[in-house]
C-alpha cells in the first residue's frame, strides 16, 4: 500500500502545474486561448508537446514516455484546477488510448509521432441521437467495398471534432443497431470526402461537433482492431477516459474549494468574514469530505484503469465515477452557494468550475448510468 | 502508487481470518452479525480467547503485551476482527484505559492495573460525559476533593457503556475549581466500582436494550494512588485517549460485513415475481452504499500510510473525515437491513425460546440495530463537531 508518487511522477506534477498557472493563472487568459478557431490555443499546445505531454501514454520505443494512467492522473487533475480548454482528453487519453490498446503498427507509426510533437490532434465520435452513453447502439453503418469501407450515417458531441485531424468512428459492420458484437472502430481522416463536421462550443467552455457522414471511403487499413470487436475495446478506452475524467474532477473541485474558502476569509457581512458561521463552515466542511472521497475513488480508477479483465475493471471505473459524480455534483452547488451572487457571474471563475463540473458529470455515463454497471455487476465487493 | 496488499499482508491478514473463525464461538460471531447485544459472558469469554491468543491488545506497548505491527496491520487486524463479527476486545480496557496507564501512569499502577485490564480480569467503564457535558466534554462538574490520603469523589457520570457489569471505571474530576480555563483543573482517577457511595442506574435506550447506564457519586473515597500521571494533567490524558482508536473509528469492517449479509439476505427474500434483489432500485442504493465504502476504505487506508510521515502524537487530519462518512455509511447499511426485513421489522416477538420467530429468524434484530445505530453519528464527538473541528482546523474558518 503506497500512496506517494515516486520521484518522477513528483517533477511531473510540479512541472504540469507551472505550465497550468502560467497559461491560467490569470483567468482572462482562459477566454484568450478560447477565442481561437478551434477553441484552444496551439501555441499553448506546442508546449504541452515541449513538455512531454503530449507522448505522456506512449511507449518509449514509438517516442513517447512509457507513463500509466498515474502520470496521466496527475495531468489530468492539473487541468482540472486550470480549467484547462485543450483536447487532451481527447487526442492523448482517448485517441491515444485507441491507439496503443487497438491500433496496428503501421496506425502507430502513422499517428503516435505526429500526436506527441502536437501537429495532429484527435477525437472518439460514439454518440448518435438515439444511443445516450449506450456505446454498443451503434445505427452507423460501415459497408465493405472492393479495397474498402463506406460509412454512412451521424455523430453527435464529438469532442473536440471540429479541429481534429482524424476521427476515430464507431460503425456498424454486422447485426442490429443493439447488438453488442458487429461494431468496427474506423480511423477517419478529417478531410474524408462525404464527412462534413458543424462545431459549436459547449456549455463548459469547451469545443464539439456533430458529424455527418455519407458516403465516406476509407481504405481497409482505415480498420482500427479487429472487425465487429470494437465494443470491448471502446470499453477498454473509455474507462481509461473514466478515470482520467475522475482526475480533471478532482483537480476542479480542489481548486473550486480552495477559491471558495479565499472568499470566505474575505467577505464580510455584519461586521465578520461569512467563514466565522457556522452553517457555512459546516457546508465548507462537507465539501472536503466529498472531494477526499472522491479523490479516493479517483486513485482507485487510476489503479484500475489498465485492468484488462472487464469483468474487474467495468464495475471498479464504475464505482469511482459513480461517486466523483456526487462529489462534484455537491461540490459546485455547494461553492455556487457559499460565495453568493459573485459566483453567478460570467466574470468570476468559480461559476466556469461549476459549469465543467456538471458537463463532466454527465461525460460517458450519468451517475444512474454508472450505478446500474456497478449493480448489474452484483455490487462492488465481490468484483474488485 | 499501490492501493493492494502485499503477499506478506494477505497472508497476515489470512491467518487471523483462520484464527478468528476457528477460534471466536459461531454462535457469538452469529450474534454480533445479527445485531444482537451480547451477554456479559459472551463478551468475556471472545475477549479471553483473543487475549489467549495475544490478540487482544495488539496496539499496546510491546513489553506490555502489544504487537510491533506496522500501521497497515494494525488496520488489517481491526478490519477483519470486525468483517468476521468478532466482537472487540473491550475497548475501555483495550483502547483506552490501557494506553492511557501504559503511557502516564506509574510502574507500581502499570503493574498492578495491565495484566488484569489486557485479560479482562478488571472490567473498565468509562466515566467521562456527564449530564451536563456531552460534546463540551471539559465543562463536566464531577469533583473530587482532596482529604489526606483520599479523594473524595461527588458527582454524575452518564451514557456509560456496559457499567453494569463493571469492575472499575476510570473518571474524568474536577480537582481545580478554580483553574483559569475548565480544561486545566481536571485529573484522571481510577475507581474500583465496589468503593460504597457509588450507585448505577441503567439508561434503557430506544432499541430497549440495556447498554448505558447512569452512575452516581456520593461521597466517594478514592486513595490518592490511583491518581494517574499529575494532579490536573487530566485533560490531557483524556485528550490521548481519545485520538488513540484513530484507525477503528471508520469501523469499514463492520460496515463491509453489514453489506454482505444486506445482499445475501435480498437474494432470499421473496419480492415480487422474485427477489428483493431484483429490484433495480434496491440494487441501485445498495451500489452507492457499497461505492461510498469502498471510497472509504481508500480513504482510511491513506490516513494509515501517511502515519509514516506523521509524528506519532499528532492528530491526523483525515479522522473527521472517516468519523462523519464511516458513520454515515454504518447507519445506511442499518437503513438498508431495515428495507430488507421490509413488514417483518415491526414485529418485537417475547424473549421466550418457545415462541417461534416472525418472519425470519434474524428479523426482530433488524429495527433495534437500527435505532441503536443512530447513536454513531452522536457518539465519539458528534458529526457536528467533526465538521467544528474540520472547519477550524483544516479549513482556517
Amino acid at each position: 500500500m503506497d500512496f506517494d508518487l515516486t520521484e518522477e511522477q513528483r517533477l511531473l506534477k510540479e512541472s504540469v502545474d507551472r505550465l497550468m498557472a502560467d497559461a491560467y493563472g490569470d483567468f482572462e487568459k482562459r477566454r484568450q486561448h478560447q477565442d481561437n478557431p478551434q477553441g484552444y490555443s496551439p501555441k499553448l499546445w506546442a508546449q504541452y508537446a515541449e513538455m512531454g505531454l503530449l507522448g505522456l501514454p506512449f511507449s518509449e520505443a514509438e517516442g513517447g514516455f512509457g507513463g500509466g494512467a498515474v502520470e496521466t492522473m496527475t495531468v489530468m487533475e492539473a487541468i482540472g484546477r486550470g480549467l484547462a480548454v485543450e483536447p487532451y482528453l481527447a487526442t492523448v487519453v482517448l485517441g491515444g488510448g485507441f491507439l496503443r490498446l487497438g491500433g496496428s503498427e503501421a496506425q502507430r507509426a502513422a499517428l503516435i509521432p505526429a500526436i506527441a510533437e502536437g501537429s495532429t490532434t484527435l477525437a472518439f465520435a460514439q454518440i448518435e441521437r438515439q444511443s445516450r452513453d449506450d456505446l454498443f447502439d451503434v445505427a452507423t453503418t460501415a459497408r465493405r467495398t472492393e479495397g474498402g469501407w463506406v460509412l454512412d450515417g451521424a455523430k453527435s458531441l464529438v469532442l473536440h471534432g471540429d479541429s481534429a485531424q482524424h476521427i476515430i468512428v464507431s460503425a456498424r459492420t454486422s447485426g442490429q443497431r443493439r447488438d453488442r458484437h458487429g461494431i468496427s472502430l474506423f480511423l477517419v481522416p478529417a478531410d474524408a470526402q462525404g464527412l462534413s463536421r458543424r462545431g459549436y462550443p459547449t456549455q463548459d467552455g469547451l469545443r464539439a461537433a456533430e458529424l455527418l457522414l455519407e458516403g465516406v471511403t476509407v481504405p481497409a487499413d482505415a480498420l482500427l482492431g479487429a472487425e465487429g470487436e470494437g465494443l470491448a475495446l471502446m470499453e477498454r478506452v473509455v474507462d481509461i477516459a473514466l478515470a482520467a475524467l475522475c482526475a480533471e474532477a478532482v483537480g476542479a473541485m480542489e481548486a473550486l474549494h480552495e477559491l471558495t474558502l479565499d472568499y470566505l476569509k474575505q467577505r464580510k457581512q455584519f461586521g465578520v468574514t461569512i467563514g466565522s458561521f457556522q452553517a457555512v463552515q459546516h457546508r465548507a466542511a462537507d465539501m472536503l469530505v466529498a472531494l477526499e472521497q472522491a479523490r479516493s475513488m479517483s486513485m482507485y480508477a487510476a489503479m484500475m484503469a489498465e485492468h484488462p479483465d472487464p469483468a474487474v475493471r467495468r464495475p471498479a471505473i464504475a464505482a469511482a465515477k459513480a461517486l466523483v459524480n456526487r462529489s462534484a455534483d455537491l461540490v459546485g452547488r455547494e461553492a455556487i452557494q457559499l460565495h453568493g451572487g459573485i459566483a453567478m457571474t460570467m466574470e468570476y471563475k468559480a461559476g466556469h468550475y461549476f459549469k465543467r463540473l456538471t458537463m463532466l458529470v454527465s461525460q460517458f455515463g450519468e451517475t444512474e448510468t454508472h450505478l446500474h454497471v456497478v449493480a448489474a455487476a452484483g455490487g462492488l465487493s465481490e468484483a474488485a | 502508487m499501490e492501493l493492494r496488499y502485499t503477499p506478506e499482508e494477505i497472508a497476515f491478514r489470512d491467518e487471523l481470518r483462520a484464527t478468528f473463525r476457528s477460534k471466536i464461538p459461531a454462535e457469538i460471531r452469529r450474534k454480533v452479525s445479527e445485531g444482537r447485544h451480547l451477554s456479559r459472558d459472551e463478551i468475556a469469554e471472545a475477549h479471553r480467547i483473543l487475549h489467549a491468543e495475544g490478540l487482544a491488545t495488539p496496539n499496546w506497548p510491546v513489553e506490555w503485551g502489544g504487537k510491533d505491527w506496522t500501521p497497515v496491520q494494525r488496520y488489517i487486524y481491526t478490519e477483519e476482527v470486525q468483517f468476521n463479527a468478532v466482537p472487540m476486545p473491550l475497548s475501555f480496557n483495550v483502547a483506552m484505559v490501557g494506553p492511557v496507564i501504559a503511557n502516564f501512569a506509574s510502574e507500581e499502577q502499570k503493574r498492578k492495573f495491565l495484566p488484569p485490564t489486557a485479560s479482562l480480569d478488571i472490567w473498565w467503564a468509562q466515566g467521562f460525559s456527564e449530564p451536563g457535558s456531552g460534546s463540551d466534554l471539559a465543562s463536566l462538574k464531577t469533583t473530587a476533593k482532596r482529604e489526606g490520603d483520599h479523594y473524595v469523589v461527588n458527582g454524575q457520570k452518564t451514557w456509560t457503556t456496559l457499567g453494569q457489569h463493571a469492575d472499575w471505571i476510570f473518571l474524568l474530576v474536577r480537582t481545580d475549581p478554580a483553574a483559569q480555563k475548565k480544561q486545566q483543573g481536571i485529573s484522571f482517577l481510577l475507581v474500583d466500582m465496589k468503593t460504597p457511595g457509588i450507585t448505577v442506574r441503567p439508561i434503557i435506550t430506544i432499541d430497549g436494550a440495556h447498554e448505558v447506564n447512569e452512575v452516581f457519586f456520593d461521597d466517594v473515597k478514592v486513595p490518592v494512588e490511583n491518581l494517574v500521571g499529575q494532579e490536573n494533567k487530566g485533560w490531557d490524558y483524556a485528550k490521548f485517549l481519545l485520538s488513540n482508536e484513530r484507525t477503528n473509528i471508520a469501523r469499514v469492517g463492520f460496515s463491509k460485513e453489514k453489506l454482505a449479509l444486506v445482499k445475501a439476505r435480498a437474494r432470499e427474500t421473496p419480492a415480487g415475481e422474485g427477489t428483493l434483489w431484483d429490484d433495480v432500485g434496491f440494487r441501485h442504493r445498495v451500489a452507492m452504499a457499497e461505492i461510498e465504502l469502498k471510497a472509504l476504505e481508500i480513504t482510511q487506508m491513506r490516513a494509515v500510510a501517511a502515519q509514516r510521515h506523521r509524528a506519532a502524537d499528532k492528530p491526523d487530519p483525515t479522522s473527521s473525515i472517516l468519523k462523519i462518512k464511516g458513520s454515515e455509511i454504518q447507519q445506511m447499511a442499518t437503513e438498508l437491513m431495515m428495507t430488507v426485513a421490509g413488514p417483518y421489522a415491526a414485529a418485537m416477538p417475547g424473549h421466550s425460546h418457545n415462541e417461534p420467530p416472525v418472519g425470519p429468524d434474524w428479523a426482530d434484530a433488524v429495527a433495534p440495530q437500527f435505532f441503536n445505530y443512530r447513536k454513531v453519528s452522536i457518539y465519539g464527538g458528534s458529526n457536528e463537531i467533526q465538521r467544528n473541528i474540520i472547519a477550524k482546523a483544516f479549513l482556517g474558518l
